[in-house]
């Protein structure tokens, strides 16, 4: 199947007095139509921000330097900022970690709901109110017909979640980024949040990204995913073959930390020291301080994203034979 | 997971705690029906205008347990059920409402009000959730963690306090010439063990952890849960941890409390409550666990949210989202009952219904 989203190379850079950052490097993925892939990562790792440059919301000075993302086969990394913003909520629908900062506080739900779809869709008003009603429904948003004229505060945590799925369907955009959409969330809730999203995809057959710092979560929801550490795709694969074997070290020991609900361990695998600053990115592989496998290789030069095993990984260990040119 | 030996060895001492120097059974800790209750009224003259009650929030209500010394209870629950202001009771943080709270034999209460008080504080420590508020930004490490030092007057002049602030620094893996350092040049994980280091500095004998992981990624939580765990087979610590994070509760704790809306619904030995969960709300949290080892697992999803605490539900209040529940649990509150090696708050446990 055709990749619904293309991301090529894409290269994240934040010019700063003392130089430039460089934030995301060589970052290349696709997902397909109804697919999830979940980003998982560390904090600082880049995920949030690959998710920013999808959706073209990267903080300034933060640009995109190089590479192409593109959303149904057109490019959107170079689109003017009205025609982007035409294409958030109508084409690719945005979900964030906070639900009450996602919503606007002075104006009732159903309000921001009916703005939404009306801006994308050539609907009147009394449509565009019972699309809301039904997206609060398909949500699971009980007496959605009353609660549509209540304002933020008056929900939990766990409801304004739902409004902001519903914000985000509400133009059935093919493409959901959802950044942490369950991370403010109680673990009860938090499985409920799962299993709606991992419904409406299926519904809709939107392709999802789901980005996230929680293993568990991504076991779950997710098909494929994507690990990053220090700006870029360590390993990337079917979630079942990450989870059980992973093939790079970093991953084998991210896997080996959490702590597990069917073993008893003593101790828990730890990786010693901490993901490296922007600015201070070693050479070579950028995980190469922190991994017990490291050889002499790692410190000079940088591995490319390769078949191992049933995923790919960026690792010298697994294609130290091959060089650069044979990617 | 034969290939991740590499990263890092197991330690080999697999020995059991070092032996309690007093009566083993003992426990360390004992608290009876404890209770918090917050104000949350609204100010007095919108209460006369507009006729408005006084308004309370039971955050603890009648809570007991007792941790043995050298063991880990851990205290698990969603948002707003208590826990945090359990911890706080513990260490004098908050005068309770009712009950009360035994360390050692002695009641906590009276002695804190006593100048012979501040030695029992030296004896009990607590690590707070986030520590990028936890710890002062103006100063510097040796100051941090030296404080608590100076103020129990345990050190003399000022290389001894350096001497000692090393040692600490060195328990929790960092460096001594650290001390010098502001908390910014730190990262979160070891900002996390600056606190620990902190907290160990009078010898206490109980530590009481609030979320000390929770604003940590994984691979730095591994390093803090292990660090906690080996100071607990060298030092024999006795830890309160809360958290609601299931898998990390069942990685270091002996005993777990489980607690709903200011109340301990289910209190068990580790294996027992997670073998054998009896309560409702346990089976519930336990399965709404995301497991990464079961990949596409369908879970039946927990209906229903945590109640507001203002308008708690009569009789059980896990009653509305309960799958067994009946009209006796909507009308009678269950008490803590005990059974073989647990204790539950539940009709439908304590009819031999579920």
């Amino acid at each position: 199947m055709e990749p619904l989203l293309e991301v090529r190379n894409l290269r994240v850079e934040f010019p700063t007095r003392r130089g430039t950052l460089l934030a995301l490097d060589d970052i290349s993925f696709g997902i397909v139509p109804g697919e999830i892939l979940g980003v998982v990562g560390e904090s600082g790792a880049g995920k949030s921000l690959t998710g920013a440059a999808i959706i073209g919301l990267l903080e300034p000075p933060g640009r995109i330097a190089a590479g192409e993302i593109r959303l149904d086969g057109e490019r959107i990394d170079n689109l003017p900022a009205p025609s982007m913003r035409a294409l958030r909520g109508r084409k690719i629908g945005a979900i964030f970690q906070d639900p009450l900062t996602s919503l606007n506080p002075l104006y009732t739900i159903g309000r921001q709901l009916i703005e939404t779809i009306r801006t994308h869709l050539p609907v009147s008003e009394n449509e565009a109110r019972e699309r809301a009603i039904k997206l609060l429904q398909e949500t699971g948003i009980p007496a959605a017909e009353q609660r549509i004229d209540q304002y933020p505060h008056q929900f939990s945590g766990g409801m304004r979640q739902r409004v902001v799925i519903a914000l985000a369907l509400a133009a059935e955009p093919k493409l959901i980024v959802a950044d942490e959409p369950t991370t403010a969330l109680d673990v009860s809730i938090q499985a409920q949040i799962i299993s709606l999203l991992k419904r409406l995809c299926k519904v809709h057959g939107a392709a999802v990204m789901l980005v996230t710092h929680d293993m568990g979560v991504i076991a779950e929801t997710c098909d494929r995913v994507a690990v990053m550490y220090a700006g870029r795709i360590v390993e990337l694969g079917p979630v079942g073959d990450v989870i059980h074997r992973p093939q790079h070290p970093y991953t084998v020991g991210l896997m080996g930390s959490i702590p597990a609900m069917d073993e008893d361990r003593e101790r828990l695998l730890q990786i010693d020291g901490t993901m490296p600053r922007l600015n201070a990115i070693p050479a070579g592989c950028a995980f190469h301080p922190r991994c017990p496998q490291a050889f002499e290789r790692c410190h000079r030069e940088r591995p490319d994203l390769l078949a191992a095993g049933a995923t790919q990984a960026a690792c010298w260990l697994h294609h130290a034979t091959s060089g650069r040119e044979a990617a | 997971m034969n290939s991740t030996s590499t990263l890092s060895s197991p330690r080999s001492d697999a020995t059991e705690q070092p032996a309690a120097n007093r009566d083993a059974d003992a426990a360390l800790v004992e608290v009876k029906d404890l209770a918090k209750t917050f104000e949350v009224s609204a100010p007095w003259l919108n209460r006369v205008v507009e006729g408005k009650e006084r308004q309370f929030v039971h955050a603890v209500d009648g809570v007991s347990f007792r941790i043995e010394r050298g063991k880990t209870l851990a205290l698990v629950g969603e948002s707003g059920c208590g826990k945090s202001t359990v911890a706080r009771l513990l260490v004098g943080l908050y005068a309770p409402t009712r009950g009360t709270v035994r360390f050692d034999g002695q009641d906590t209460l009276a002695a804190l009000a006593t100048p012979a008080g501040r030695a029992l504080h030296r004896r009990m420590q607590m690590i707070f959730q986030d520590p990028y508020a936890s710890l002062n930004p103006r100063w510097k490490v040796l100051d941090i963690v030296g404080e608590p030092l100076r103020e129990h007057g345990l050190v003399g002049d000022l290389p001894a306090l350096r001497a000692r602030v090393a040692e600490l620094l060195h328990s929790v893996g960092l460096a001594g010439a650290d001390c010098e350092k502001f908390p910014h040049q730190f990262s979160g994980g070891q900002r996390q063990r600056i606190s620990i280091a902190r907290a160990l500095a009078t010898q206490p004998e109980f530590l009481v952890c609030d979320e000390p992981t929770s604003a940590l990624d994984v691979s730095v939580q591994a390093q803090v849960l292990n660090i906690m765990k080996d100071l607990q087979r060298e030092r024999g610590l006795t830890y309160l941890f809360i958290s609601h994070n299931l898998a990390v509760v069942r990685h270091v704790s002996d005993a777990v409390g489980v607690m709903y809306l200011g109340r301990l619904v289910e209190i068990a030995g580790k294996q027992t409550l997670f073998s054998a969960p009896r309560h409702p709300y346990t089976r519930m949290l336990l399965d709404a666990i995301p497991d990464i080892h079961m990949s596409g697992r369908a879970r039946t999803p927990v209906q229903g949210e945590v109640p507001n605490p203002l308008h708690p539900p009569s009789g059980c209040a896990f009653h509305p989202r309960c799958p067994h529940a009946d009209a006796r649990c909507a009308q009678e509150r269950p008490p803590l009952q005990s059974l073989p090696g647990l204790q539950v708050a539940c009709h439908a446990v304590a009819e031999g219904r579920i």
